[in-house]
């Protein structure tokens, strides 16, 4: 199964886009699982450090959760454009992480800047922190604990 | 749209709803592009029109085409999944070519460089 399929994650999603993009039809099923099994084949050639992924309920926890946080923080953002308050202070935090996998320091780099309100600026591999830009600072250690406790805990279910 | 006519009215306020929603937010954003103050602070209010905005109106787009083909149209859904995963590079990539024109122009209201082994202490 793993040589057929080096990289099965990939080719399950492979699958899933060409049956959404083309339409559920026989042929195009059988192209779609042609698809799967042959382009990932090709990050075998680039030699990629293969991710370890927990597929279990940490994944859907945390696609709500982000979901959740993403409709939460637009609501956020939107006020603070639109009412302008008078006291609101933005700044960078440095957040001490502990995942160590490339791939789940993606996801969250992914996560902080695609939440509004959070943007993801540097990593330090060596010192294990990184840089956050934040919108509405109000308290650095509660953010630093809202990210640690909601996302980093999960992402280390995940990944690691 | 040329096609407006088949749509039953009932899904056709539904659509127009949430693409006025959708609309709305993304506006709300590229105002919060004026009106903030700092380069930092402009890459926020856009992420608006990426997450709610696009979201909404690809709900809407869901739903027209679904109702329309009176099948599921489920394509948008990779819309979404490609917006989120690709504008955060975009986004990262101009904030730290902000920062790192602002550290080598010595400005003293951004962090140091991380990698710079004296100075450790967090400094806003």
């Amino acid at each position: 199964m793993t040589r057929l399929f080096p990289f099965p994650l990939m080719s399950a999603v492979l699958f899933a886009m060409w049956v959404l993009l083309t339409g559920f039809s026989p042929g195009h099923v059988v192209l779609a699982g042609l698809v799967a099994l042959i382009v990932p084949r090709v990050m075998l050639v680039l030699d990629v450090e293969k991710p370890r992924i927990r597929i279990g309920w940490s994944m859907l926890k945390l696609v709500g959760l982000v979901l959740a946080d993403i409709v939460r923080s637009n609501i956020a953002v939107a006020r603070i454009v639109l009412f302008r308050p008078a006291n609101r202070r933005s700044g960078f935090i440095r957040l001490p992480v502990e995942l160590e996998s490339r791939y789940a320091l993606a996801v969250l780099a992914v996560i902080i800047t695609a939440t509004p309100g959070t943007l993801w600026l540097q990593h330090d591999a060596r010192r294990h922190i990184i840089l956050i830009h934040v919108l509405d600072l109000v308290d650095e250690d509660a953010w630093i604990a809202l990210i640690k406790d909601r996302y980093e805990r999960l992402l280390m279910d995940i990944f690691e | 749209m040329i096609q407006a006519p088949d749509l039953p009215l009932w899904a056709a306020l539904i659509v127009g709803l949430f693409v006025l929603l959708g609309a709305a937010i993304t506006l709300v954003g590229a105002v919060g592009l004026i009106r903030m103050e700092s380069f930092y602070e402009r890459v926020h209010p856009p992420t608006l029109g990426m997450t709610l905005g696009t979201g909404f109106i690809l709900i809407a787009s869901i739903i027209c085409f679904s109702v329309m083909q009176s099948r599921p149209v489920m394509h948008e859904v990779l819309i979404a999944v490609f917006v989120t995963i690709t504008t955060p590079i975009t986004l990262m990539l101009l904030a730290r070519a902000a920062l790192y024109r602002d550290r080598s122009e010595g400005a003293q209201d951004v962090p140091r460089d991380l990698g710079d082994a004296e100075n450790g202490g967090p400094e806003d």
